[in-house]
C-alpha cells in the first residue's frame, strides 16, 4: 500500500467538487430530503396525538440517519468505480501502478470524508429543525457509526466487483443492493417483529447489531457493548470475503478481457 | 542500462471461450525502437497490449517487460512504462492540469507541474491548462492523453491506435514530437496504426498479426520487398484479403 498513490486516487474524486456546484448540492440534498420528509411525518404524529409518539419518533429519526450513513458508505465506493467506468478512465488507473487494495483504500477514504460531512449536515439539521441533538447521545454511538461503514464498504466492494463482471447490467444493483438487507437487518423496527427463521438470517448481519445497539442507545442510554463487538466481528468476516471475492473476480475479468469494454458496451 | 530486449513476448496464446484471438505470438522488441503492431480489424493487436499491460490474462505463454514477467511484477512494471489510445480519456470534467495533477501523483512524479509544463508545452496543448478536459477537441484531448502517457518518463510506451483522431498536420506534429522524445531517450514504443503512410514514416520495425498469428516482421522495406509490393498498404490488403499467405510465402523461401 502506497500513501502517495491512495492521496492521489482521493485527489481525482475530491477535485470533482471543486469544479462542480451540482455536486455539492447532492451532498445537501439528501440529508435535507431525509429530514423534511421524517420532520413532516413527526408534525403529523404529535398533531394525531399519543405519548408514544416522541419516543418512536426518535428511534424512526435514528435509524434514518444510520441507514443513511449505511448507504453512503456503499454508494461512496460504488459511485466513485462508476465515475471512472463512465468516464472512460479506468484503465487509466488499471494500467497505472495502482494495487486494488490502493484502489479501494481510496475510495473507501472518500466514503469516510463523505460520510462525516453527511453526518455532521444531518446532525446539524435535525438539531435546528426538531432539537434531535445527536451528540447528547454521547459519543457512544460512534463506535457504532465505524461498524456501519465498515459494512458499507465490504458490500460497496462486492458491487463493484459485480459491475466489473456484468457491467451495465449490474448497474442498477449499485443503488439496489443496501435495500437487499433493508428489510431484514432491522432497520426501522426492533429484530424481534421478524419471523423467527428470518432472526436467525438477521443475526448473521452485522448492520442488524449496530441499529438494534443504537435503538438501545436511544432508549436508554447505554450502550450494548457487546452488540458492537459482534457487529465489529462480523464485519472482519465480511470485509475479509468480500476482498476475496474482488480479487477473484478481477481475475475472471482479467480472464475474459472484460476491463477494457466496461462502459463501452 | 542493459540489452536486453525491453519486450519478450513466447508463444503467447488467448482464447476467449472459443475464439482465438492471439495465437501463438511471439515477438521482441529491443530498447529504442518503434515497433508498429498492424493487422485488419479484429487482428488482436489491443488483445495483445492489454496483455502485456497486465490486464487482460493470457491462455498462455509468457511475457517479460523489462526483463521481469508481467504475471508476478505487474505494479513494478507497470510504473515504468505507460499507455495512450483513443479509446480511453481522463476524466472530463476535471480540469486538465488537474488531471496531470492526479496521474502524476499516481505515478510518482516528484515536480509534478514542471513536468505537466513541460509535456503540454511539447504537445501544444499550455493554453488549456485550466480548461476542463470535456471542452478539449477530440485532437486536445489526444495530445493530453500522450502527455498523461509520458508523465513517467516512461521505458516503454504501448500506444493502440494513439493518432485516431488527429488531422493530418498535428498527426504528423505527434509523430515527430515521438520519433523525437524516442531519440531523445531511448524510449521503446509499440504502436498501433491503420495509417500505413505513418507507419511506414515512424516504424523501424513492424509485425503483421491476422487472426492472432504473426504474419510478417521486419522493417517496412524489408516486408514491402518481401511481399514485392511498392507500399505496406498493399502488404496489408494482402494480408488482409489472404490469410494463407503466411504458408505461400514459406514455400516460395523454401
Ligand atoms: N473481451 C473479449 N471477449 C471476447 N472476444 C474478444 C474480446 N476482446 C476481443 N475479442 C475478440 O478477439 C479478436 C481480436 O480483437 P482485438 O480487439 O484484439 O482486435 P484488434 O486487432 O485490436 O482490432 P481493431 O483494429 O478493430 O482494433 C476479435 O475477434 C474480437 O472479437
Ligand atoms: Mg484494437
Amino acid at each position: 500500500m502506497n500513501l502517495r498513490r491512495i492521496t492521489a486516487l482521493l485527489l481525482r474524486y475530491l477535485l470533482l467538487y471543486r469544479q462542480s456546484w451540482t455536486r455539492i448540492m447532492e451532498i445537501f440534498f439528501w440529508p435535507v430530503m431525509d429530514l423534511l420528509v421524517w420532520g413532516f411525518l413527526t408534525a403529523y404524529l404529535l398533531k394525531v396525538g399519543s405519548n408514544r409518539v416522541p419516543a418512536l419518533i426518535t428511534f424512526l429519526i435514528g435509524s434514518m440517519i444510520f441507514w443513511d450513513l449505511l448507504y453512503r458508505a456503499q454508494q461512496s465506493v460504488t459511485i466513485s468505480f462508476l465515475e471512472d467506468v463512465w468516464a472512460r478512465n479506468l484503465l487509466n488507473i488499471f494500467v497505472a501502478p495502482v494495487t486494488i487494495a490502493e484502489f479501494l483504500t481510496a475510495t473507501f477514504a472518500l466514503g469516510v470524508i463523505k460520510v462525516l460531512v453527511n453526518g455532521l449536515i444531518l446532525a446539524l439539521l435535525a438539531w435546528l429543525l426538531y432539537s434531535f441533538n445527536v451528540f447528547q447521545l454521547g459519543f457512544t454511538l460512534i463506535p457504532f457509526v465505524l461498524s456501519l461503514m465498515l459494512m458499507g464498504w465490504a458490500m460497496g466492494m462486492v458491487t463493484v466487483a459485480l459491475i466489473m463482471r456484468w457491467g451495465h447490467a449490474a448497474e442498477a444493483l449499485a443503488w439496489g443492493i443496501p435495500f437487499l438487507i433493508q428489510p431484514i437487518s432491522a432497520v426501522f423496527y426492533p429484530v424481534s417483529v421478524l419471523p423467527s427463521w428470518l432472526q436467525a438470517v438477521a443475526w448473521t448481519l452485522p448492520s442488524t447489531y449496530v441499529f438494534e445497539g443504537m435503538r438501545q442507545v436511544l432508549a436508554t442510554g447505554q450502550a450494548p457493548w457487546h452488540m458492537f463487538w459482534w457487529s465489529l466481528g462480523l464485519n472482519v468476516v465480511y470485509l475479509v470475503a468480500a476482498g476475496v471475492f474482488f480479487e477473484y473476480m478481477f481475475r475472471v475479468v482479467r480472464r475474459k478481457g472484460l476491463l477494457a469494454k466496461l462502459g463501452m458496451e | 542500462m542493459t540489452n536486453a530486449p525491453v519486450i519478450e513476448v513466447h508463444d503467447l496464446v488467448k482464447t476467449f471461450n472459443g475464439t482465438t484471438a492471439v495465437d501463438h505470438l511471439g515477438f521482441t522488441a529491443a530498447r529504442g525502437e518503434i515497433l508498429g503492431l498492424l493487422g485488419p480489424n479484429g487482428a488482436g493487436k489491443t488483445t495483445a497490449i492489454q496483455m502485456l499491460l497486465g490486464i487482460i490474462e493470457p491462455t498462455s505463454g509468457t511475457i517479460r517487460i523489462l526483463g521481469k514477467d508481467i504475471a508476478r511484477h505487474r505494479i513494478a512494471i507497470l510504473s515504468r512504462i505507460n499507455f495512450s489510445s483513443a479509446y480511453v480519456s481522463l476524466p472530463q470534467n476535471l480540469r486538465v492540469i488537474d488531471n496531470l495533477r492526479i496521474f502524476a501523483g499516481i505515478y510518482g512524479v516528484a515536480n509534478w507541474r514542471e513536468k505537466a509544463v513541460e509535456l503540454m508545452r511539447l504537445f501544444e496543448i499550455e493554453r488549456f491548462a485550466t480548461r476542463k478536459t470535456g471542452q478539449l477537441s477530440s485532437g486536445e484531448s489526444t495530445r493530453l492523453h500522450l502527455c498523461k502517457a509520458l508523465l513517467n518518463d516512461p521505458e516503454l510506451l504501448l500506444l493502440d491506435e494513439p493518432t485516431a483522431s488527429l488531422d493530418p498536420d498535428i498527426a504528423d506534429k505527434v509523430r515527430k514530437l515521438l520519433r523525437r522524445i524516442q531519440r531523445e531517450r531511448g524510449i521503446t514504443v509499440l504502436y498501433t496504426s491503420h495509417n500505413m503512410l505513418e507507419i511506414e514514416e515512424i516504424c523501424d520495425r513492424v509485425i503483421f498479426l491476422h487472426h492472432g498469428r504473426k504474419m510478417a516482421e521486419g522493417s517496412p522495406r524489408e516486408v514491402i520487398a518481401r511481399f514485392n509490393e511498392q507500399t505496406l498498404e498493399q502488404v496489408f490488403i494482402r494480408i488482409a484479403r489472404d490469410g494463407e499467405l503466411q504458408s505461400a510465402e514459406k514455400k516460395s523461401d523454401a
